[in-house]
């Protein structure tokens, strides 16, 4: 067991990945000598050279389009956007080509793409740095979307994505890269499916579902309910293409109240397909609505309101409120 | 070599064009892109001081080659055309015109070469040996590929335009990549070097991934060869709308040589095609050809070209018919005669007669094949969705056939 931070997992996880399998690659703005704008690739150029550590020029649909024919060739990318805003210059080749180049070769291909994109908000930047633009990859059929949450699922979730045979987005919640935990390299963390909801907390009145950077909030909300009498459970999504909606089925046929958090706007988000699943399979377990509790319907607001727009622990608690007074 | 020393040689353009060259000049304040052209539309061999060396190794029997490809792929799209209009085809993309484009540089390419084609070059799909009656599939509405790429490393047709260019680079880099992992296991180097074909259109020049696709080949210095067909319109708007200068004139600012060819002329097609292969397998870095040519019928069988342009342009243009040409020389030369030709005819109405035959009895898929591909591991989403879908067919019958019950469905 070593104690690192998210960014020094997905370090290691990346260089374990560059040592196993000889056809994987970095790519991306930056993530040479400079080891990226957030160091998570730090060190790995000196490691392993210049082709494998790869700086592009600065263009996100060449990265992603370049990846594309170099998984045609037999080769495993990971490439990094620089941050979420950033993805859509290439979200035509995530989109129409990535996605789909499997389905539309009748299986005769294969893309085993990793993008690597720092997500959301609370970092007091400057606009375009701060997105949460999850759920416009969710909706497309043919990408897996998994984010971690610590460190130790950072280590290996990376390491699995990049063994993933599909195409496959990490959405690195970047507010929490210096968040240290433990990391357990050796076995069983491999065996973990990425693609698997975690029950992180136990609960009886109801259930808090998050994932990425909202974790830790939601950790803390259930934690404060507990000195109110509330017994909150706590689930880390882990993976938003698929979503285990079976552990969160088991969890709200308990509990019979579900709240959702993410720091996405909630129209048309995470949220609202959890809600509209759970209404279906547990209907009849359910005590309260499924209450969203996310971003607002607005571009992401300039760093000295972000506060306000962030769920935090007191959103999270007043949407329990609410769950818990029907 | 770069682009500047390319020799000059007289192209019969028509006053179309030396319009065009003349404003290309006034923009760019010196003469435009020489045109290579070694056969003229009058039947002539001429002289080019780089390339003639490349024309000189085709012997006759690979020059009655280039006409029976072309005259077999115009038949073929002439069959195409047919079958589209009798309601066998949901769309039908023409390429004639381009015959002489695409047959030349396909015949240039290796079989180790890997070929990313936009969605018109069935003609180069020919010199790749894909089956051209599983060509159709994507176009009767049975497939959104038809072909498995790993036989014919011709890849799938790409809609979105310019999309591909960007995959060709990758897969460019990707040889790099194998070169070197193969030096260390394999020093004699007994693989043949490779290099790969990134075609596109004067309409998709405009793209950004076309730009995107130049930069990472120069930087990388990648084994592509970047082939654009300027067939002058994309559907409706005339290339002087995406260009005003030739356009490979655009690889010298990305620093890679940029040649232009007259796209009717096959043998300078393929002799241009051929030196550019060669300059990329050699680790020279990425080419640009532009091949100068004309789509003579619509943009798609829902295109009205009567509405954009003129058939006195169109008339121009069919007097510098690729096949025309070439049939010229043949015979001045004294390498084929009349039986030939009818030879070459009658091969080709086989071909359509195969082409119609097979359309007839593409195997329409199961929609279960949908579920199955959309990812490559198991996904629960599908999965549960496939199940619903299965117990919702089998509620439209008593299990004689879950097919019947889908195409009830559809009803």
């Amino acid at each position: 067991m070593t104690t690192m931070t998210i960014a020094k997992a997905i370090n290691e996880g990346l260089r374990a990945a560059l040592t196993n399998n000889p056809k994987s690659l970095l790519m991306g703005e930056d993530i040479g000598p400079l080891g990226g704008v957030y160091r998570v690739t730090d060190g790995l150029i000196a490691e392993f050279g210049p082709d494998r550590v790869v700086d592009t020029p600065l263009a996100e649909s060449g990265i992603i389009g370049t990846a594309i024919g170099l998984a045609l060739r037999g080769y495993s990318p990971v490439c990094e956007i620089q941050f979420d805003g950033f993805v859509f210059p290439g979200f035509n080749q995530i989109t129409t080509q990535l996605a789909k180049m499997h389905a539309r070769s009748n299986g005769n291909l294969t893309v085993p793409v990793v993008i690597r994109i720092p997500y959301g908000g609370g970092i007091g930047s400057v606009e375009h740095h701060s997105e949460s633009p999850e759920a416009l990859f969710a909706h497309t059929a043919g990408l897996r979307i998994i984010t971690p949450s610590n460190p130790h699922d950072a280590y290996w979730m990376i390491q699995q994505a990049v063994e993933c045979q599909d195409p496959i987005i990490v959405f690195e919640p970047k507010r929490r890269y210096w968040l240290k935990g433990d990391v357990d390299v050796e076995a069983p963390g491999r065996a973990e499916d990425p693609f698997r909801a975690h029950v992180l907390r136990d609960g009886t009145d109801a259930t808090v579902v998050a994932y990425g950077p909202l974790v830790p909030v939601a950790l803390a909300a259930a934690n404060a309910a507990a000195e109110d009498g509330h017994s909150v459970e706590v689930i880390d999504l882990r993976s938003i293409s698929p979503i285990d909606f079976d552990t969160v089925t088991q969890s709200v046929q308990k509990t019979g109240r579900l709240i959702v958090a993410h720091e996405a706007p909630t129209f048309g988000g995470i949220g609202g397909e959890i809600a509209a699943r759970i209404s279906e399979r547990a209907f009849l377990s359910l005590e309260a609505p499924v209450i969203r509790v996310g971003g607002f319907h607005m571009p992401y607001p300039v760093a000295k309101v972000e506060e306000d727009y962030l769920p935090d622990i007191d959103r999270i608690l007043e949407a329990l409120d609410r769950a818990l007074a029907y | 070599m770069g682009a500047t020393h390319l020799p000059a040689t007289e192209f019969d353009g028509t006053g179309v064009d030396d319009q065009l060259e003349a404003e290309a000049e006034a923009v760019l304040g010196e003469p435009a892109a020489p045109m290579v052209q070694l056969l003229g539309p009058d039947g002539t061999l001429g002289e080019d001081s780089v390339f003639s060396e490349y024309a000189n190794r085709l012997d006759a029997e690979k020059l009655r080659g280039f006409y029976a490809d072309m005259a077999a792929i115009r038949r073929f799209d002439q069959e195409a055309t047919a079958l589209q209009r009798q309601g066998q085809l949901a769309l039908w993309v023409p390429l004639t015109g381009q015959e002489a484009a695409q047959i030349g540089s396909g015949r240039a390419s290796q079989p180790q070469d890997y070929i990313f084609p936009t969605y018109r070059e069935h003609g180069v799909a020919l010199t790749r040996n894909v089956d051209l009656a599983e060509l159709l599939r994507q176009f009767r509405g049975v497939s959104n590929g038809g072909w498995n790429p790993k036989d014919t490393n011709f890849h799938l047709y790409t809609l979105v335009l310019a999309a591909q260019t960007l995959h060709a680079v990758g897969y460019a880099m990707g040889i790099q990549r194998d070169q070197q992992l193969a030096a260390s296991s394999d020093p004699a180097g007994t693989e043949p070097p490779a290099a790969v074909i990134a075609y596109y259109g004067d309409g998709a020049s405009s793209e950004g991934d076309v730009h995107e696709s130049m930069v990472f080949a120069s930087s990388y210095k990648a084994p592509v060869v970047f082939f654009c067909q300027n067939n002058h319109w994309a559907i409706s708007v005339p290339s002087t709308v995406q260009t005003r200068i030739p356009l490979s004139n655009r690889a010298k600012g990305y620093g890679f040589p940029g040649i232009r060819v007259d796209g009717n002329d096959v043998i300078a097609v393929h002799a241009v095609t051929e030196w550019a292969l060669d300059h990329a397998r050699q680790g020279n870095g990425p080419v640009l050809i532009e091949a100068f040519t004309y789509r003579v019928g619509a943009h798609t069988t829902a295109d009205d070209p009567t509405k954009y342009r003129q058939s006195a342009e169109e008339d121009a243009w069919r007097a510098k018919d690729p096949l025309a040409r070439l049939e010229k020389y043949l015979r001045s030369a004294g390498l084929a005669d009349d039986d030939y030709f009818a030879k070459v005819k009658a091969d080709g109405d086989e071909l359509a007669a195969y082409v119609r035959r097979t359309t007839h009895d593409l195997e329409t898929p199961d929609i279960r094949s949908a579920f199955a591909n959309t990812y490559v591991e198991p996904h629960p989403l599908v999965a549960e969705e496939l199940a619903w879908f299965e117990q919702y067919s089998a509620g439209f019958d008593d299990g004689a056939g879950s097919d019947a019950a889908a195409g009830e469905a559809a009803n």
